[in-house]
């Protein structure tokens, strides 16, 4: 991933047009557009239900869509090509949950998939796990298995995992939501640093604060719909559709939490 | 009074309520009119020491057969497990093969299984079809346990939640590599009391071999029963088996425990 510091919106890396899915009957993502740009951070928000992980997991060629088209860096991608493996590994998603491997120490689970999935040597791959631990301040936990960490240090080695094959894009699914509050400040500080790095990032949240401090735009979606899209200081401050406004209403009274 | 103290006032009374009730017993048991008729036909210190060697060479032929069954078993019944697993719907002739396979060899006799592939298909003096009763009681052996063995890899594979193969599909590893390095290293792990439960079974059934007239353990304690009308052969039989299988069961007890500590021990 470039690590500049300039912030300018540059070609699209990854693009969204007209997505649709469908879970049985029921329709959970509708005609979706969303372009992403170099270096650009986007917050999702919206309740939960309204589309966000399964629009993240769509994006992440991890669930086939029904209707739309894909395109990372110009080229068209879906769930079912050939090379979708390929795809994927320039595609980086962190999960709610974690999804640490358990029977791999913190090195050994950001080393995996360079190592497996790029092909490179034992040595390059360790020494770029190494890195990414360091980075993200983890660099004394590498021998460290999961089950002995913290959520907020295991919910670190899954970013750090997720960035060891250089991914393009960088799409966070609700990932502090599990965390004890104490323990998703260090997480988010991980992701500010990231966003200062110039990482492109896609992400799911239900932290407001932290979606308008660090997002250059926002989606809020209903009815896996984006409904309205603009800066943080645009959907904060002056809302311009009546559901974008409930939401926000909501989130105010009930706080953050209320609506995991 | 401490903890300590307590778990060893604890141990002295078990010890010495099993010594009192195992001294009871065996002064019935000694005392009663029948025991010594008993005791000639099944427990002969003479018979005993005399089988001991015959019986122990013998038994060399059951660990044979254990152990060579057992390195065909692990990778054999690993594949069929893997052939259920398959979702493609091109290797749905594989899947539909493995299930047919796990049902037919764990549904049906062991000792019938011997008996047809022993006898009958050395009958049919097909050439290059080895004759010898050890192949084929080997062959039958790891037909069905490669049956039993599979089911308890499979229901491993089954026991990873689907998060962790779909975090390392997320990653750009292939189906094939998300099974090789994320979710068979798990599953493999906790399939080893169960897999070595089922070894515990084969071990014993060895002695079935006994009927093609492979003269292991079993089989050379009957030709001693025979020669002598003595009874203390098939016991010292016995005893050897249960020399083999009770530390393996206890093994697998304590592997188990532990298995179940580390669960409980928040491993996700």
């Amino acid at each position: 991933m470039a690590r500049t510091t300039t912030k300018q919106a540059a070609e699209p890396v990854l693009e969204l047009r007209g997505v649709s899915k469908r879970y049985g009957r029921a329709l959970v993502l509708d005609k979706i557009d969303l372009t992403l740009a170099e270096h650009e951070v986007v917050c999702l928000i919206g309740a939960s239900g309204s589309g966000k992980s399964t629009l993240l997991r769509c994006a992440d060629l991890l669930e086939p869509i029904d209707a739309g088209s894909i395109t990372l860096e110009g080229r068209a991608v879906s769930a079912d090509d050939r090379d979708a493996d390929a795809t994927r590994r320039q595609l980086g998603i962190v999960f709610q949950g974690f999804s640490l491997f358990p029977h791999l120490t913190a090195l050994e689970n950001v080393a995996l998939a360079p190592r497996v999935a790029l092909g490179l040597t034992a040595a390059a791959a360790e020494k770029r796990a190494r890195a990414l631990l360091k980075q993200l301040g983890l660099a004394a936990k590498a021998n460290a298995y999961p089950d002995s960490l913290s959520g907020g240090q295991q919910q670190r080695v899954a970013i750090a995992r997720a960035l060891a094959t250089e991914p393009k894009v960088l799409l966070l699914d609700e990932i502090t939501s599990a965390l004890d509050p104490v323990l998703v400040a260090e997480v988010l500080e991980a992701l500010r640093a990231l966003a200062k790095g110039g990482a492109t990032m896609l992400i799911a949240t239900h932290e407001m604060a932290f979606a308008a401090d660090v997002a250059d735009r926002i989606c809020y979606l209903e009815g896996g719909r984006i409904i309205e899209h603009g800066t943080p200081g645009q959907i904060f401050g002056a809302p311009r559709d009546a559901r974008t406004r409930a939401f926000l209403k909501r989130v105010r009274s009930v706080g953050a939490s209320a609506l995991r | 009074m401490t903890a300590a103290r307590s778990a060893r006032k604890g141990t002295l009374v078990a010890v010495i309520s099993t010594l009192v009730v195992a001294t009871l017993l065996a002064i019935a048991i000694g005392s009663s009119p029948s025991w010594p008729v008993v005791q000639k036909a099944f427990f002969d210190g003479t018979y005993f020491s005399t089988s001991l060697p015959d019986v122990i060479d013998a038994f060399f032929i059951n660990i044979q057969l254990f152990v060579l069954a057992e390195m065909l078993i692990l990778p054999i019944g690993l594949l069929i497990a893997l052939a259920r697993s398959v979702t493609s719907p091109a290797l749905a002739p594989l899947r539909i093969f493995a299930t047919i396979y796990t049902d037919f060899f764990r549904g049906v006799p062991s000792i019938l299984l011997i008996y047809v592939l022993g006898f009958g298909v050395p009958a049919l003096r097909l050439p290059g079809v080895p004759s010898e009763p050890f192949f084929w009681a080997l062959v039958t052996l790891v037909l069905i346990y490669s049956a039993y063995v599979s089911e308890v890899y499979r229901a491993g594979i089954e026991s990873i939640h689907p998060s962790q193969e779909r975090a390392a599909r997320a990653l750009g590893l292939s189906r094939l590599q998300a099974l090789r390095y994320v979710v068979l290293p798990q599953a493999l792990r906790r399939v080893v009391p169960p897999l070595l439960n089922d070894f515990i079974g084969l071990q014993k059934d060895t002695a079935l071999v006994s009927i093609l007239g492979v003269v292991e353990a079993f089989k050379q304690a009957q030709i001693l029963k025979s020669a002598n009308f003595n009874f203390t052969p098939l016991m010292t039989t016995a005893l050897i088996f249960l020399v083999i299988t009770i530390p393996m069961t206890r093994l697998v007890d304590r592997l188990a425990a532990k298995d179940r500590a580390a669960q409980q021990g928040g491993a996700r």
